[in-house]
């Protein structure tokens, strides 16, 4: 083969390979064409997010630092630095609410247990799997403000099947609930965990399906129990989901209002208040919006602290 | 051997169904306490089958009464239905932009939109609230059904199904001349309908059951949704259980029927996005 042939080849490899570039760039991949078709597919959805939800952010960011009541007209606003914040940071209301949250938060690990055992037992140890799942999901799925108005009967102090059923079995002094400042955040995470497990437990269960089977296999070909199963293969195996499923607990547990507003509505004593429901009394009933706002902000920085947690826990603690 | 595996098997399932419907007590007490007349339903121990019924007067009041239920149902099933159709169609739109349009930017919008999933919605109220009465949606259905149309979750969920339809199919449609509109409407809807009838299902229930938008972008009584018409219902009635329990099962059944008739969907659903409405 002589070397004008060669060059030949070479020539037309290019201009083949130029001619399939061309045709990588023009169509039917990139240009101002697809570019446009591109903003129009995501347009309702990018406009509708921008104005409520990017918007809102903002302009909440501005408002935080005036005193201002939205009844008054935008030119009675009056910029007020950094007290908003200072005033709440300093408000035993607001911190208040914030430790009951906390508390609120224990809720998850009792949760999290009951679901992970209830998964267990639906995933190996019994027949109709479907009908279990639909038992315990029903809770999450039913309205909240209901299941609240039906609570609100059952923790009756007196009259309440509850009480009346402690009564008959000896307790002589039963709790007052939700009319009794030391029991009712109890009770609403008693509700907690009724409406939660439902969800957790059916993340559990997909969870349990990626668990290869041969490890029980083997183990119980060593003559391992099923709670030493548990134990070492079952735990350990799900702790990502565990991870994930703790997460969206403790920032949902910032979310609980529905809950909270039709059971006891803060109360008594503001035994029940939280953030969300503080936040919601002063924008709406005491008509602070620049004071609102700061709270918003401050929740807003600690969701986002709480998501950062979550991003580093997950490289270090879950056992994969 | 398998006779006795079985055994084991049946005795924990008989087990599980009493604790199944120990946890369900709360459904089942609500229910038989609409059926009673007042000064029954608190009688203990608990008679579960009513002796005195009174069905029809405690369901006639809570439809036809002070805070008609029929006029509340009207206005759920309105808003709901709304609500769920434009937030398919957004999302849809937006998932199929995402999943399968080479557009510039397209990964940094994507985050931004994904970004704003992580805003927990209480922080957006007070601005939301503004906003709304400065554009007049305040006080309106339209302005409710807005509120959740532009659903993170939904986009997200639907644009992971557009992912799986192989890129051969669309370049080749493309190759014969097909626009991405024509694509979207004739070979990527066909094929991600059951994502759609999940998302769809789940969006109707959270609708359905949502109670802090109503109560914040709702004030006239005639717009009411079922959620704050229970409230207010049990505000007016606290005090006569049989009624407020009437109430609170035409409020929680429909969802229940949807449910249990979608149940593969929506378990499946949540397990896909392992996300709470």
């Amino acid at each position: 083969m002589n070397s004008e042939v060669k060059l030949e080849t070479n020539a037309v490899q290019t201009a083949k390979s130029k001619v399939r570039k061309n045709a990588k760039k023009r169509t039917p991949f990139s240009g101002w064409k697809e570019n446009l078709a591109g903003y129009a597919f995501i347009a309702p959805m990018f406009i509708g997010t921008s104005v409520l939800v990017l918007f809102p952010i903002l302009s909440s960011f501005v408002l935080s630092f005036t005193d201002w009541n939205f009844v008054a007209g935008y030119e009675n606003a009056e910029f007020v630095g950094f007290e908003n914040f200072s005033k709440l940071l300093t408000n035993a209301l607001f911190l208040k609410g914030l430790l009951n949250n906390i508390i609120l938060i224990l809720a998850i690990p009792v949760t999290l247990l009951l679901s992970l055992g209830l998964a267990v037992i639906i995933n190996k140890y019994v027949y109709l799997k479907d009908l279990f799942k639909v038992i315990y999901f029903m809770p999450f799925i039913s309205s909240i403000v209901a299941v609240a108005v039906v609570f609100q009967v059952l923790f009756h102090p007196t009259k309440g099947p509850i009480n009346q059923l402690l009564l008959t079995l000896g307790v002589e002094n039963p709790p007052g609930w939700i009319a009794d400042v030391n029991f009712a955040l109890p009770s609403v995470m008693l509700i907690m965990i009724w409406t939660g497990i439902g969800f957790n437990l059916i993340i559990y269960l997909a969870g349990l399906q990626n668990i290869p089977k041969e490890l029980y296999e083997a183990a119980q070909m060593d003559g391992a129990s099923a709670w030493s199963q548990f134990r070492k293969i079952t735990v350990p195996l799900v702790s990502p989901t565990t991870f994930l499923l703790f997460v969206t607990g403790v920032i949902s547990s910032f979310k609980v209002f529905d809950l909270i507003i039709v059971l006891t509505n803060g109360g008594p004593a503001n035994s029940t208040i939280t953030p969300v429901v503080y936040l919601y009394q002063q924008a709406f009933i005491e008509l602070k919006t620049g004071y609102a706002s700061a709270i918003s902000l401050v929740m807003f920085v600690i969701i986002l602290i709480i998501t950062y947690i979550q991003f580093i826990g997950q490289k270090k603690w879950v056992n994969y | 051997m398998v006779a006795r595996l079985d055994m084991r098997k049946l005795i924990m399932t008989v087990i599980m169904v009493l604790i199944g419907i120990a946890f369900l007590m709360p459904f089942l007490w609500m229910i038989s306490a609409s059926f009673k007349v007042e000064e029954e339903v608190l009688t203990f121990p608990i008679k579960w089958i009513p002796q005195n019924w009174n069905v029809v007067e405690n369901y006639k009041e809570v439809w036809t009464g002070s805070m008609p239920f029929l006029l509340l149902y009207w206005n759920s099933i309105k808003v709901t239905v709304l609500t769920t159709l434009v937030s398919c169609t957004v999302s849809c739109l937006a998932a199929y932009g995402f999943a399968k349009i080479n557009f510039k930017g397209r990964d940094f919008i994507f985050l931004i939109v994904l970004a704003t999933f992580m805003i927990p919605p209480q922080t957006l109220l007070v601005t939301q609230f503004l906003l709304y009465r400065w554009l007049g949606l305040y006080d309106t259905h339209t302005g409710l059904i807005l509120l959740n149309s532009f659903s993170v979750f939904g986009t997200f969920m639907l644009r992971q199904f557009y992912l799986g339809i192989s890129n051969e199919i669309i370049e080749s449609a493309r190759m014969d001349g097909a626009g991405h509109f024509r694509i979207f409407t004739s070979i990527c809807l066909p094929l991600v309908r059951p994502a759609i009838a999940t998302y769809a299902i789940l969006r109707f229930i959270w609708t359905w059951n949502d109670f802090q938008n109503p109560l914040i972008f709702l004030r006239s009584k005639e717009l009411y949704t079922i959620q704050l018409g229970v409230q207010s219902f049990s505000d007016q009635h606290g005090s006569v259980y049989s009624l407020m329990m009437a109430a609170s099962v035409s409020a929680i059944l429909p969802l229940l029927i949807i449910f249990i008739i979608g149940q593969k969907n929506v378990i499946e659903g949540i397990q896909l996005g392992g996300v709470k409405g």
